[in-house]
């Protein structure tokens, strides 16, 4: 029964610590199925985190805190579009430029507007999204294995932990079944032949950085909001680059993408709960080689496990018409 | 490469266009300032004098300076080979940790032999830990951005514990290491200036800033000078012409890495060996990404960098100094126009070149009827 209740405990933490993990990821897709190639999700979660945060404590609703978020992360979306489309510039640099830029920018923003030091005020609970706990959770607690799973594991999680579930298939769906989803990896594979068609590659790669952006900056706005209760500075934590690693180990899909999330959600959960526990022949980890093991996993990912990785063809690189 | 590229005399190419990219960001970075209640132009003022404005302000500004020139030097290294190496923190943080283990090695024996050891240790530990992503993205086409943050978190760690566990300082507090050893230190500028009768006010300026300076002159003369350089770029520029000419292109990645990791690495130098005499958790305080910003805007060129690193040497002085005096600038705004500066110097170079072009255009037009 204890242990039972360990794996129940961390399949939860597993599945809050991989939210912002899953939407980082799928924007990251989005992006570079379409053809361009993301580093910026760090800066745009982050800026995105701030803004959610920033306008939930002035306004103490969570839902001006998403639409806050979402925006900044958009807009930081189209500046890298522009580098990227128009102005066919390095995209690695441009976004690394905005990793950069957000990274100085937020907490100047905040030390400006709430002088704390470079953080927001901390988000009292009705200014969070906070946890929704199902019908007839509490009554099924006690159900043995059903009632654990029900209880502790799909229901408690806030919002957009559902939303990010969710955008899952919708994403997918968006990517195989629509007019929309071909041309869209269709600019990414090959976008002569869109262009023969008469279509507009640059519209089209807009068009996937704003989804890019919006799907981002609900990954900034569960940071601050939903798991978090306010935003710290460098808050990311290099999970933008872990969602890239994550959307590459899990080969430009959405499903593969969703699990191999899940994948460094369970080793950032069980590096949490290793912590100062006495491990039988090994004894206790010291914790700082604890927070090493999800980079070290992605790495190893990187690395080895992956197999002939595709990405798609045309990812990263500007389209020039022939005039 | 944009249409017209030839058509610009080389001071436009060189020095116009990165003037114009900087102005740029210095434009948004005024207009944030102003709307943080500041005024800019004030900002700019209080800036150059607290960079320039006296001697101790002077060592600052070139102590800073040093640390940029290595990760400028560094990053542009691997982006003349074609890749991109942000792992400059991690590899700085292990060049540290390597010259930390070296002066206590040889420290008791000879000062002298301990120094040596030390430079050799630091470019040596920051190549090994480049070493590994490197080969990851040679062999296995993992993605060096990826690998090369996650190096640096894991740099980060294992430096923190060092730091709190065996390499702690006996019976302190802090995570930091025991006072290097005697001796085992590179001398201030203003010491050597004072042996020559020079008087030069104290600063954390040393003899790193010439080690820096030598790197410059040697990445420049092998880049440009040797067949390896030459081999090296042309793997950057078309891997498949490299290729065709019989380069082994895995194996120039990861020379071309490790040489970078080298000179990320010999950061610690001025940081450790100049000022801190000891090893001090994240004590490249993000230096390692300055770099990227360093060489860039110094069009990977040592010259630039060297030029650059002196800009963000005096934005990073100047700006503590503007800090002091301006309650609403911190020195994460500095963070802030160093990210501008990537964007407008990095991604978005060619925005002022077909303007500038045309004006050009023009004129010769004009001067030929």
């Amino acid at each position: 029964m204890e242990f039972l209740n360990e794996i129940v405990l961390l399949a939860d933490s597993t599945l809050r610590i991989a939210t912002p993990l899953i939407l980082a990821g799928l924007a990251g897709l989005v992006a570079e199925r379409g053809g361009v190639v993301d580093i910026g999700l760090e800066g745009k979660m982050l800026a995105a985190a701030f803004a959610a945060a920033a306008a939930a404590a002035v306004t103490g609703s969570p839902w001006m805190g998403l639409f806050a978020g979402v925006g900044a992360s958009v807009a930081l979306a189209l500046l890298h579009a522009y580098v990227a489309i128009t102005q066919r510039g390095n995209q690695i640099v441009s976004g690394m430029a905005i990793n950069i830029a957000v990274a100085g920018m937020a907490p100047t923003l905040a030390n400006f507007w709430f002088k704390k030091g470079g953080q927001t005020p901390l988000l009292s609970g009705d200014a969070r999204f906070e946890s929704m706990t199902w019908p007839f959770a509490e009554e099924l607690a006690d159900v043995p294995f059903v009632g654990a799973v029900y209880s502790e594991i799909i229901s408690g999680h806030n919002l957009i932990t559902y939303m990010a579930i969710l955008l899952v298939p919708i994403t997918a769906w968006m990517l195989y079944k629509t007019r929309f989803g071909l041309r869209l990896r269709a600019v990414g594979e090959n976008p002569e032949a869109v262009d023969t068609a008469g279509i507009s590659v640059a519209r089209i790669r807009y068009q996937a950085m704003i989804i890019a952006g919006i799907l981002c900056g609900l990954a900034g706005t569960v940071l601050s909001t939903g798991l978090g209760a306010g935003f710290i500075r460098d808050m990311s934590a290099g999970k933008g680059y872990l969602a890239l690693a994550a959307m590459i180990f899990g080969k430009w899909k959405p499903v593969p993408t969703l699990l191999a999330c899940l994948l460094f959600g369970f080793v950032d959960a069980l590096q949490g709960r290793l912590q100062g526990v006495e491990l039988p022949l090994i004894g206790e980890i010291p914790v700082q080689f604890t927070i090493m093991l999800p980079y070290i996993l992605t790495v190893a990912i990187l690395a080895g496990f992956v197999g002939k990785i595709q990405a798609p063809r045309a990812s990263g690189i500007p389209y020039e018409k022939d005039h | 490469m944009a249409a017209g590229v030839n058509k610009l005399p080389w001071w436009a190419e060189s020095i116009l266009l990165p003037v114009l990219n900087l102005l740029a960001a210095f434009l948004v970075s005024g207009l944030v300032i102003w709307s943080l209640g500041e005024d800019p132009f004030m900002a700019l003022s209080l800036l150059i004098e607290g960079a320039f404005g006296f001697e101790e302000a002077i060592s600052y500004t070139f102590y800073y300076s040093t640390n940029f020139i290595f990760t400028g030097l560094a990053v542009s290294m691997a982006f003349h080979a074609g890749h991109f190496n942000i792992g400059g923190e991690g590899q700085a943080m292990l060049g540290g940790l390597g010259l930390t283990l070296a002066v206590f090695l040889f420290g008791d024996f000879s000062p002298l032999l301990s120094v040596f050891m030390a430079i050799i240790a630091s470019a040596a530990f920051g190549a090994l830990w480049a070493f590994i992503p490197a080969y990851l993205q040679a062999k296995r086409g993992s993605h060096i951005v990826i690998t090369t943050i996650m190096f640096n978190f894991i740099a980060s760690a294992l430096l923190a514990y060092l730091l709190v566990g065996p390499m702690q300082r006996p019976g302190g507090q802090m995570p930091e290491s025991a006072d290097f050893p005697e001796g085992s230190s590179l001398m201030g500028i203003h010491d050597v200036l004072s042996v020559v009768g020079i008087p030069f006010e104290e600063g954390p300026m040393n003899l790193s800033l010439l080690i820096a300076l030598v790197c410059a002159v040697g990445v420049w003369f092998l880049l440009w000078r040797t067949r390896f350089g030459f081999e090296l770029r042309t793997v950057g520029q078309n891997p498949n012409a490299a290729r065709f000419a019989g380069v082994s292109v895995p194996r120039m990645t990861i020379y071309a890495l490790m040489l970078s990791g080298g000179l990320a690495g010999m950061m610690g130098l001025n940081e450790l060996m100049g000022e801190q005499h000891r090893l001090m958790g994240n004590f490249t305080l993000g230096y390692g990404f300055v770099g990227i910003a360093v060489a860039f805007m110094g069009r990977n060129h040592p010259v630039g960098i060297v030029l650059a690193a002196v800009l963000f040497g005096a934005l990073y002085q100047g700006g503590a100094e503007l800090a002091f005096e301006m309650p609403n600038i911190t020195r994460d705004l500095i963070v802030m126009i160093q990210g501008l500066v990537i964007l407008f110097a990095g991604a978005m170079e060619h925005m002022f070149r077909k303007p500038v072009t045309k004006i050009f255009e023009r004129f010769s037009a004009g001067s030929a009827a």
